[in-house]
């Protein structure tokens, strides 16, 4: 049984921890140096702050997750530093790329998908300069690296990671110019009683925002981000509040992110089907309750498999090992596995809640500016976009054709929500009628040269 | 953009080098954190003529901030960790 | 029920051409596209609008096309990125610069103009060139275009131009009554006297439904693109054997392939290969040597129809008055799929055109089996 778990984060990790405990020893592969995954992000060696100064109250998560990891590492055929870039389903072979030079082949029987997610934008004008950051991106810098993206940065989106990096960076020192969201607080409120379902996570919400209400960070609901001013840097966001009354906040960096978006190129490589989730407004990969996709053999988990948070994670990284282990007639823990099962139940529930909590705009995005750069690696506009709708564009793909959006480096992973906002709008279809841009291999730039 | 150190900064100094000119950095520095913090500004510029770019997710996913690494090729600057003397070269 | 003057199945380059030269004519034309038009080869291939190289008996066709690709804009009213670049043609050994010199010796026989860039030459112009290449043979009116937008313009100019482009059409029944053809694609019924077989690869299925089948095989191009790096090749590059060709866009991304990629059995996914994306990164690398500092961002691959003896299928049917086949393009036939377009519009038109088309002949197979 050739197990292959890809991901070293909360739902990598409870993952092999399943597949250790029923024998198996699965090769595990990270493109990160020492695994832990985002929230649990490590720096690298040489830092000295301890887990409750990096994880605040997820530090006891974090030091069971690590302590987990760490003890797994040397039971598993660890691979760190290694990416992912290709998988063929067909002959059940992934490719890796180890150190960014070392190609690599791997062969499974079964593979766990645990690729996690990164932010959601929408572009702005100004979003390409220097100084602007994803949101996570913000707090990895500060997290993995102890510096800020600025001194006195602005802060917009929506979304508990919102509230959360803003006032990591007040307790790290730095000064939060604004934070400013672009949901409603009554939105927030309608959303939130449906949180009860996760009432410490809930309380923990709340308490984030009024701890930065008391430390006097300026927080404002229901705005309109306008634009972001500066040369080479950024001096200013420009923003409309709730009245319709534009302002301009001074800061020297700007972090963006409306929720996240599954990492998910491998499992589209793999042949996984894709659905659209109306209430993460995101496409998701397909699978069962227990991680079954419905291409044998392969299983997902954590926020790769649709954005869960990191109890889902947890609890999803241990549930698809078990329906591996299951599948493949290996002795599993039926006990737990139904354990399991209640409690994804409910955190769904309570994640269905926090996403219409957090909804990323569309509408902004739809109506963005002809003249804003939609895909920052080709630096191609909305206006572009729009062109390619009206020469018939029906869907992504083809808008990809005509106007080279999400065929750069970063293969759509940042364009791909708000340029199929802004087709959509021209087409004056539904978002999910204008389906996802395909992957690609590779996942990630892979070097020409060969290194043998 | 000038990334501020802020916390956890008691590390070893070292010196390496980007397009030619010394540039102090810190021992777990990734070039990203390095590059910013000395006021470089940009890691790399956008081939379409829109300026500088200084990376925006941090944690190798949107590709904005690759740079070339004297001897060993194209590298993410906020994935690869700083080594004292390498030369960085700015594309 | 539509009833049509003619109908064609598959809306690649060949398809939309001929929609669009045989509306300019004033005929009711129907076209059914399975997917987009464009879907398939004619919109994933690596773009090379290249004459160089071909059999000679391929060549009348690579002419005629090459003639309507001058005037692409006009006929489109659309910019597919048409750039007569130059065509490239390296020599890598002695015995490939022999081969360079017999086909451009047979070429200039059609009225072509290669030109032979000897050892010097070629190192003085191409820097960048490595010591493996030895000499070049020149074809300045060959170049490339954007496959990306080639059928959409056709088809758009075809649509313009009366035509009726149906995608999300797939055939799905076809059927000769003597003197109509029946066919039937969403449920719709379409009839016509004219039936243009123009259905790329899955031609080969439509003219065995005709009593015609043919060897044809799957053929997937391997292909890759670089990021964008500083513009520095002007003309697109390919290699005597054919294991490499190349090209840099002004954008600067360096478009290359070489190698095969796969499909499964029902061809619903194709994907590049890895160990063909090696290859042909090794030997651009050693064509290139400044190529080694580059990333590859995106490889892919894409359906074409390949006959054992590299010919097209092109011309009337053997079995099925009324019908012309036009598929299998062995890899070749983004170049030619203008000028097949307006080679189809001529034979149902005129009952005849100006290209021999001798070598295409769907018969060449019947006649081969018959021998066995
Ligand atoms: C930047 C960021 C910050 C976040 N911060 C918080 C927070 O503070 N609090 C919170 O509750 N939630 C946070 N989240 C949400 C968080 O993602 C989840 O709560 C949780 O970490 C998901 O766990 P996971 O195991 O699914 O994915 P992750 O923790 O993201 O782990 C995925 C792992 O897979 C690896 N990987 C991905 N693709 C490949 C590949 N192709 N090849 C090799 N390895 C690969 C990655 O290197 C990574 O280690 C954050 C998310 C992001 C993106
Ligand atoms: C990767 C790659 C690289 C290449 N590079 C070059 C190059 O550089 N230069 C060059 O000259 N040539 C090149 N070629 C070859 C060239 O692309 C093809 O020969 C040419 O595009 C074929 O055109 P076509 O119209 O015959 O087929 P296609 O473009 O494949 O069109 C056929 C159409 O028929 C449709 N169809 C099929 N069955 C049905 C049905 N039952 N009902 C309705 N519709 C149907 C399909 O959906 C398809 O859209 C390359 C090919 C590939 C794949
Ligand atoms: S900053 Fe996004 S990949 Fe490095």
């Amino acid at each position: 049984m050739k197990a292959v778990v890809v991901g070293a984060g909360p739902a990598g990790i409870r993952a092999v921890e399943q597949l250790v405990r029923a024998g198996v020893t699965p090769i595990w592969i990270d493109e990160a140096p020492d695994g832990g995954g985002r929230i649990t992000q490590r720096p690298p060696a040489g830092f000295s702050r301890g887990a409750s100064a990096l994880y605040g109250a997820d530090s006891g998560r974090a030091r069971r997750l690590h302590a987990t990891l760490d003890a797994l590492k040397p039971r598993t055929d660890w691979r760190p530093d290694t990416l992912v870039w290709n998988i063929r389903p067909e002959d059940r072979v992934l490719h890796t790329l180890t150190n960014g030079a070392a190609q690599d082949e791997v062969q499974y029987d079964a593979l766990i998908l645990c690729t996690g997610a990164m932010d959601r934008v929408l572009p702005l004008p100004g979003w390409t300069l220097p100084g602007v950051t994803s949101l996570g991106g913000a707090q990895v810098a500060l997290k993995s690296q102890g510096v800020g993206v600025g001194a006195n940065p602005v802060l917009i989106g929506t979304g508990p990671l919102l509230w959360l990096t803003a006032l990591q960076y007040a307790k790290a020192g730095a000064k939060p110019a604004a934070v400013l969201d672009t949901t409603d607080l009554l939105t927030k409120a309608r959303f939130g009683a449906g949180m009860l379902w996760n009432l410490p996570t809930l309380l923990r919400g709340m308490g984030l925002y009024a701890q930065l209400k008391l430390r006097g960070v300026k927080l404002y609901e229901d705005i309109t981000p306008l634009a972001i001013e500066g040369v080479n840097g950024v001096t200013a966001v420009h923003w409309r509040d709730a009245a319709w009354k534009e302002h301009v906040t001074p800061c020297d960096a700007v972090a963006m992110g409306w929720g996240l978006k599954p990492e998910a190129q491998l499992a589209d490589l793999a042949g996984v089907p894709f659905d659209y989730d109306g209430t993460q407004q995101n496409w998701v990969p397909r699978k069962d309750a227990a991680g079954r996709s419905p291409v044998a053999g392969v299983y997902l988990a954590g926020d790769g498999a649709g954005i869960g948070g990191v109890d889902v994670a947890e609890l999803g990284g241990a549930r698809a090992a078990l329906a591996l282990l299951a599948d493949a007639h290996l002795p599993s823990d039926m006990a737990l596995t139904h354990h399991l099962d209640g409690r994804l139940r409910t955190e769904r529930r309570f994640r269905a809640a926090l996403e219409q909590a957090f909804p990323y705009p569309a509408r902004l995005a739809a109506r963005m500016d002809d003249s804003t750069s939609v895909c920052r690696c080709e630096v191609i506009t909305a206006g572009e976009l729009r062109r390619a709708a009206a020469a018939d564009a029906p869907e992504m793909n083809r808008a990809k054709a005509f106007s080279r959006v999400g065929m750069g480096r970063c293969q759509g992973r940042l364009c791909g929500t708000p340029a199929a906002a802004v087709l959509a709008r021209e087409l004056q279809v539904e978002v999910p009628e204008v389906g996802r841009l395909r992957g690609q291999p590779p996942v990630k730039p892979v070097p020409l040269q060969q290194v043998d | 953009m000038t990334a501020t150190r802020l916390v956890d900064q008691d590390r070893p100094a070292l010196i390496f080098r980007v397009d030619g000119v010394e540039v102090p950095a810190k021992q777990g520095d990734t070039l990203l954190t390095a590059m910013l913090t000395a006021g470089l500004g940009h890691v790399r510029t956008s081939e379409f003529g829109d300026g500088g770019r200084a990376g925006f997710c941090w944690m190798g996913a949107c590709q904005d901030c690759w740079v070339v690494v004297a001897g060993q090729g194209v590298r993410r600057a906020c994935t690869t960790l700083v080594e004292p003397g390498i030369e960085v070269i700015r594309r | 029920m539509v009833q049509a003057d003619v109908l064609i199945v598959g809306g690649g380059g060949a398809g939309c051409s001929a929609a669009l030269h045989l509306a300019q004519r004033g005929v009711r034309v129907v076209l059914l596209e399975r997917g987009l038009v464009g879907g398939q080869a004619t919109g994933v291939n690596y773009g090379g609008v290249r004459q160089q190289g071909r059999d000679p008996a391929g060549l009348p066709l690579a002419r005629k096309s090459r003639e309507i690709w001058s005037r692409i804009t006009e006929l489109t009213g659309a910019d597919v990125e048409f750039d007569p670049c130059g065509h490239l043609k390296l020599a890598r050994s002695e015995a490939d610069e022999a081969e360079l010199l017999r086909w451009n010796a047979l070429a200039e026989e059609y009225g072509l103009r290669p030109r032979m860039i000897g050892r010097n030459a070629i190192r003085e112009r191409h820097p960048y060139f490595s010591d493996v290449v030895v000499a070049g043979s020149l074809m300045e009116e060959d170049g490339s275009a954007n496959p990306r937008l080639l059928a959409p313009a056709l088809a758009r100019a075809a649509r313009a131009a009366g035509a009726e482009i149906r995608e999300h059409h797939a055939v799905t029944s076809l059927a000769h009554d003597g003197r109509q053809f029946e066919v039937v694609a969403k449920e719709t019924r379409f009839t016509a006297p004219w039936l243009l077989n123009c259905a790329g690869f899955w031609g080969g299925e439509i003219a065995a439904r005709f009593g015609e089948p043919v060897p044809i095989e799957k053929l997937h191009p391997n292909m890759l693109v670089t990021e964008p790096l500083p513009y520095f090749l002007r003309e697109s590059l390919g290699v005597v054997g054919g294991d490499l060709y190349l090209r840099q866009i002004p954008r600067g991304n360096v478009i290359f392939g070489g190698g095969r990629g796969e499909s499964d059995a029902g061809i619903t996914r194709t994907r590049p290969r890895p160990d063909a994306a090696f290859g042909a990164m090794r030997r651009a690398i050693a064509v290139i040597p400044r190529l080694a500092d580059a990333m590859v961002i995106r490889s892919w691959t894409g359906t074409d129809g390949e006959l054992p003896d590299h010919f097209p299928v092109l011309g009337p049917s053997a079995t099925t008055p009324g019908l012309l086949h036009a598929f299998g393009f062995c890899g070749e036939g983004f170049q030619t799929g203008p000028g097949v377009g307006a080679v189809l519009s001529d034979l149902v038109m005129d009952g005849a055109t100006d290209v021999p088309l001798g070598a295409f002949d769907i018969g060449r197979f019947t006649a081969a089996q018959i021998a066995v």
